[in-house]
């Protein structure tokens, strides 16, 4: 097994405050790898920096053996961001071919792939509503499916199942293994334990530093408890 | 093609958007349509109450449209009582005029007439006396049979080479303001558009993905740009065919100049978006970066500038639209004369795409 994405030594300072420190992380390719942490710990920027959106004070960041930022690499990146980015005045269709057209697919494929993203996350039938009549699920769910539309080897997905209910949440887990099935590397955040367990591997996230990484069952065994979140405590605990 | 992409997605979103389109389209319209009333609006005659004039002066004044009221006092009561403008108070040769100068301009013009239609009585009575005393002096020299000219006051003939008689402020003024107003609506417009963009995050989100930091612009430029045209042609022709305003020169120069002030303001928009976080930042560029154009247009006069207005004139795109604009519609000037306005409008818009595109750096390096 290849490693997709390769983290090595990346720091990131905005004036004298440390966001990211000394992270070095590795997610083999066709890996589920969830980064876990609460909020402000620095998951959102390591994702950006992940996807080229910003740049790593110190150290590099190499995705499927090329380094960031690259434009091409781009094509094979699908990035969902934590807010929302949907254009409110244009239909959810419209949307995802105005994406689907910035990556260059044809019109067939175009097509084709975006009746695929929209059934996976049941919005065919809401597809001719402005994204303005949207909910706030919905509009996630059309924020995962522009993130697929290019049908990308790795995806990064910057708390995909925010404000979606449980039984969409579920379904848009299942379509995560058969992607993962399919070869592809999936990169989650999240702060919601649950969702870590069903992660291949994890990497916990706290003031910038990854406190301890490994599978879910490995973590358990190593702090000798059952649940996730006690793993977590445990290891934040040990590092104050 | 992604350019492609973008402004569709521009032309889109703007069909949509019905308020910004009527902002874009019409409101120029009903700006220009209440100046041009306001500006060709007739002077009201002026009111002077006279003590003591004689009834050639008041003639006299009369003819020069001056509304004549016989009054019996100069005092500041009256003249308000009265709603007067001035009052001229003659006391054999002591003459004196009091003006209320609530409007220093009426009162100018008021003082002006006033002295023409005295200083004239005043010729007529010393032609008369001379005429009279020619007569006594040939009546006793009786060798002498020349009778002496009558001097005509000569009748000035006068033409103009900008214009005509019938010219008004306003068309001078209205091929600066058709200029400022795509201006401004242009540079609002594609400005908060942008600005929008980066609010919402779906910038961030274009530029995760392999579009290129250039495409970004030159889809703005082209998306808008359309709208720009439209706008520029609606107000035009509405200026020209429908307020029937000067147009000396071309049709399509005038469209040709409003097109490149557009792009200015486009790229200009854009730019100064990256340095807003939200609207109201936006509009907060209007005092600082688009009122000052209009003064520098050409509505008060470059060469009464001084030195370093004059420099900072220079840096303003508007002046150079301005000076075009006035060039073909009020001087019927042809393209030879607005090329260097043209070359230098388009020479900000080079410089504004440029440091555009750099500015997207911002979010992201490559």
């Amino acid at each position: 097994m290849s490693s997709a994405i390769v983290i090595n030594e990346v720091s990131k300072r905005f004036g004298k405050k440390y966001v990211l420190n000394q992270i070095n992380l590795t997610v083999e390719s066709g890996q589920i790898f969830g980064l876990i942490g609460p909020s402000g710990s620095g998951k959102t920027t390591l994702v950006k920096i992940i996807v080229g959106m910003d740049s790593a004070s110190h150290g590099n960041v190499q995705v499927l053996n090329t380094s960031v930022p690259n434009l091409q690499l781009l094509q094979r990146i699908g990035y969902m961001a934590q807010a929302d980015a949907l254009y409110n005045d244009l239909t959810g269709e419209e949307n995802l071919a105005f994406f689907a057209s910035l990556f260059k697919l044809k019109k067939v494929v175009q097509k084709e792939r975006i009746a695929y993203a929209a059934e996976l996350v049941h919005l065919t039938a809401d597809l001719k509503k402005k994204v303005e009549n949207y909910s706030g699920g919905m509009k996630r769910r059309l924020s995962l499916a522009a993130a697929l539309i290019q049908n990308p080897d790795v995806l990064i997905l910057d708390e995909p199942t925010v404000g979606i209910d449980p039984e969409l949440r579920k379904s848009i887990w299942s379509e995560l293994y058969r992607l993962k099935n399919e070869g592809k590397t999936i990169l989650v955040t999240t702060h919601v334990m649950d969702e870590a367990e069903k992660c291949d591997c994890l990497a916990m996230v706290r003031n910038g530093e990854i406190i301890t990484s490994g599978s879910p069952s490995e973590l358990k065994n190593q702090y000798g408890i059952t649940s996730l979140e006690e793993v977590f405590l445990q290891a934040g605990g040990k590092q104050q | 093609m992604r350019i492609l992409a973008m402004v569709k997605r521009i032309f889109f979103q703007m069909l949509r958007d019905k308020r910004a389109l009527a902002l874009m389209m019409v409101a120029p319209l009903l700006v220009l349509t209440l100046l041009n009333y306001l500006l060709a609006g007739n002077t009201v005659d002026p009111r002077l109450g006279v003590i003591n004039a004689d009834d050639n002066l008041i003639e006299r004044l009369e003819d020069s449209e001056i509304t004549v009221i016989q009054v019996d006092a100069n005092t500041k009561d009256l003249l308000l009582d009265k709603d007067l403008d001035g009052i001229l108070d003659i006391n054999g040769e002591d003459i004196s005029l009091t003006l209320t100068n609530d409007q220093p301009n009426a009162a100018k013009a008021l003082q002006m007439k006033v002295q023409q239609a005295i200083a004239a009585e005043k010729a007529k009575e010393q032609a008369a006396n001379l005429s009279s005393f020619m007569k006594t002096i040939q009546s006793k020299l009786p060798g002498m049979t020349d009778k002496m000219e009558q001097v005509k006051s000569p009748k000035i003939n006068t033409s103009y080479i900008y214009g005509n008689e019938d010219t008004i402020f306003f068309d001078q003024l209205n091929p600066i303001l058709v200029g400022f107003f795509v201006f401004f609506f242009v540079f609002l417009i594609s400005g908060i558009a942008l600005l929008r963009e980066r609010t919402t995050g779906t910038l961030e989100r274009l530029l995760a993905t392999p579009i290129q930091r250039r495409d970004i612009v030159f889809g703005y430029l082209l998306g808008y740009g359309l709208f720009a045209v439209i706008q520029t042609i609606i107000v035009v022709t509405y200026a020209v065919k429908v307020l029937d305003i000067t147009l000396a020169g071309s049709f399509w120069n005038v469209v040709l100049i409003n097109l490149t002030l557009a792009l200015v303001a486009l790229t200009l928009g854009l730019l100064l978006s990256s340095f807003a976080n939200s609207e109201f930042q936006m509009m907060q560029f209007i005092p600082i970066a688009i009122i000052p154009q209009v003064f520098f247009a050409g509505i008060f006069p470059f060469e009464s500038m001084a030195g370093w207005m004059q420099v900072l004139a220079k840096c303003m795109p508007m002046y150079y639209g301005g000076n075009a604009l006035v060039e073909v519609m009020y001087k019927g000037s042809g393209l030879g004369e607005i090329t260097n306005d043209l070359l230098v409008l388009v020479g900000f818009a080079l410089v504004f795409i440029v440091l555009n595109v750099v500015a997207l750096k911002k979010y992201r390096k490559i």
